[in-house]
């Protein structure tokens, strides 16, 4: 079994909201500093800069998830999180076709960089990412889950996008089993302010724009590194455990 | 006002089973499309309009005892979401205008919130 320190919700240049900082090398750099070892870049309703960030991180003890936070039908924000590219890039198409076609206004968004592994500049995302998809949170979660991936409703907390001030509560028509949590809340508050979570077992992250936003705080007992052990792990299965570290 | 009586001003498309709607009253009018909102803020035996067409829409109006769902633009809730509101007795109404125009309208006929 293996000790990981995770951070599964971490944005680039490519999400328009997140700072120019957010280049694979000081991505890579930030996170290894910090003692973490697994992050999942999930750009808003996007994949294009995560192989960089692999390329980057490659050589090192840090792990790159990939994954995508999309913004389904009904404004919630959901972690899309795979093992391989292929799986997200089958998800891409999927998201790209659902997706309205509206340009990124550069002066109220902000830029749309794809870059590669050194942060160079390949070219601008045309279309604006921060908007909702055409997908329903059902039809998300049953796309996602047949590709094998790990939908996981994200930052449940925030007022703006999160599930719990859209929705009122977890949906029973699909079989969530995971909520993400933002990193100024404890998981004990969290629970207090919203009973309606109490069977869930909860993720924290950073929902990283800035280097500053790393949290790190989730602690995974894993017997390597996949969406299925990172499944085990926080349903506490079969030896494998997750805890979110003060 | 009624139930129909709403329904044929605003010529709103039924859902969800017929019933005797003309025997049905609002009590006031709500709009949101936070659920969260809607659940701390809509009154019992309201009527509630909103563009939200999840699901979730059916057990918020069930918790409410809301008298009828007004989904705006055209949004539509899917099979199973109409099966669950005709499980619940939930109303659910449909029409291709926005909520402001009628949210207005329902003003001028009287409902108030």
């Amino acid at each position: 079994m293996i000790r990981i320190r995770a951070d599964l919700h971490v944005h680039t240049v490519l999400s328009p909201c997140a700072e120019v900082e957010m280049i694979p090398p000081l991505i890579v750099r930030e996170a290894l500093d910090l003692g973490i070892n697994l992050i999942a870049i999930t750009d808003h309703n996007s994949s294009a800069n995560i192989e960089s960030v692999q390329k980057a991180a490659k050589g090192t003890t840090l792990s790159i998830i990939p994954g995508m936070e999309l913004q389904t039908r009904e404004e919630v924000h959901v972690l899309c999180l795979f093992d391989t590219l292929e799986q997200i890039k089958t998800w891409q198409k999927i998201v790209e076709a659902s997706m309205p076609d509206i340009l990124n206004d550069i002066e109220h968004f902000g830029e749309q960089f794809v870059v590669d592994e050194t942060g160079d500049f390949i070219r601008r995302e045309e279309r604006l990412l921060i908007t909702s998809s055409d997908l329903t949170l059902t039809e998300a979660y049953n796309k996602v889950t047949e590709l094998g991936g790990w939908l996981v409703p994200a930052h449940v907390n925030r007022k703006m996008n999160g599930l719990l001030s859209i929705l009122g509560f977890v949906p029973m028509d699909i079989p969530i089993d995971v909520l993400e949590i933002s990193r100024h809340l404890q998981p004990a508050e969290a629970y207090k302010k919203f009973p309606q979570i109490k069977n869930y077992p909860l993720l924290q992250d950073g929902d990283v724009h800035i280097l500053g936003d790393f949290a790190g705080t989730n602690e995974f007992i894993l017997n390597n590194i996949s969406i299925q052990e990172l499944r085990m792990a926080v349903h506490q299965q079969e030896g494998r455990s997750h805890r979110i570290l003060n | 006002m009624n139930l129909q009586q709403i329904i044929d001003q605003l010529e709103l498309t039924v859902l969800t089973e017929k019933k005797d709607f003309s025997s049905i009253e609002p009590t006031s009018g709500y709009t949101s499309d936070l659920l969260s909102c809607v659940m701390a803020g809509a009154a019992h035996g309201s009527i509630w309009i909103t563009l939200q067409a999840h699901n979730n829409i059916v057990a918020v109006a069930a918790l409410l005892e809301t008298c009828a769902v007004i989904i705006t633009e055209g949004s539509m809730p899917d099979a199973s979401t109409i099966s669950r509101a005709n499980k619940e007795g939930i109303v659910l109404l449909s029409t291709p205008q926005q909520s402001f125009p009628i949210v207005g309208k329902l003003w001028e006929m009287g409902l108030r919130a």
